[in-house]
């Protein structure tokens, strides 16, 4: 069960910079691992992500096995207009999440 | 007549022989026990890991034939690493941030990770602030470096050390 989660105020004045707060549970298997009989578990990650603001991407990220297990992201955008603030996640094994918020701004 | 000293002395070497003896006894007996192709192939003890000259390379790929400036980029790491498994790391560029003048894209490399590539996030004029954390994981004590590239096609670096005591990658699931 993939679960995804994302955090922003749910106001703002326009022209002030939010920040947003992303989090996917995922093991983020890296492949370097192998188990107690020596086998190498294949790698398993989420390779990238990208952020939207009503439709324009904001913000995007390319993630390799480097990343921590359940991936968290921070970053900013200046509050433009109310709308929709929508968050993908794609990976490996056809992995793919989306989740998104929606923003007031006076 | 046998001295104290010389009395040790030999019961020492018999003692050693015996020790020895036994050692081979069970050298032996371990190997015989172990059937042709019953075991799978042994465990790798020498982890993969990226060299400097590997993040260099990587870098260039990134970078390309542009020069790389020290300075205006600050990379967050705490001096001391507890656990390689969660390492928060934080990015700042010094940068107004606007539709003239903003950073394109941020990418992170370590040393001595498997792969020297770490993470790379791409913002816009509509970022506001050019500033962006995550959490890594450090598979040994290194620098990690940050190589920011700005809309005018210029870069520019930032590192950070890091003490690892329990690197990632390690354990066996």
């Amino acid at each position: 069960m993939a679960r995804a989660l994302i955090n922003l105020p749910a106001t703002a004045r326009r022209g002030e910079i939010i920040e947003i707060k992303a989090l996917a549970a995922h093991a983020m298997e890296t492949g370097f691992r192998r188990t107690q009989y020596g086998t190498l578990i294949p790698r398993d990650i989420i390779t990238r992500f990208v952020c939207t603001y009503n439709g324009v991407e904001i913000f995007s990220a390319d993630l390799h096995p480097a990343i921590s297990a359940n991936p968290y992201l921070a970053f900013t955008t200046l509050a433009a207009e109310s709308g929709t603030i929508a968050c993908k996640w794609t990976g490996d094994n056809g992995y793919s999440v989306t989740e998104s918020a929606t923003i007031t701004v006076a | 007549m046998t001295s104290r000293r010389d009395f040790l002395r030999s019961a020492g070497g018999i003692a050693a022989g015996i020790v020895l003896e036994s050692v081979t006894t069970a050298t032996a007996t371990a190997q015989s026990s172990i059937a042709p192709g019953a075991i799978s192939p042994p465990i790798l003890t020498r982890r993969a890991q990226a060299s400097i000259a590997a993040m260099n390379e990587a870098i260039r790929k990134v970078v390309g034939t542009a020069r790389v400036n020290r300075g205006k980029v600050t990379l967050e790491l705490p001096a001391l690493v507890d656990n390689g498994n969660g390492v928060s790391l934080a990015v700042r560029v010094d940068s107004p941030m606007t539709q003239a003048d903003y950073v394109k894209a941020i990418h992170v490399f370590s040393e001595k990770n498997p792969l020297p590539e770490v993470v790379s996030f791409h913002l816009g004029p509509r970022a506001g602030r050019a500033s962006v954390a995550t959490r890594i994981r450090l598979a040994d004590t290194q620098t990690v470096t940050a190589i920011c590239e700005m809309s005018d096609g210029s870069f520019w670096s930032g590192s950070a050390d890091a003490v690892v005591t329990l690197p990632a990658c390690i354990e066996e699931s």
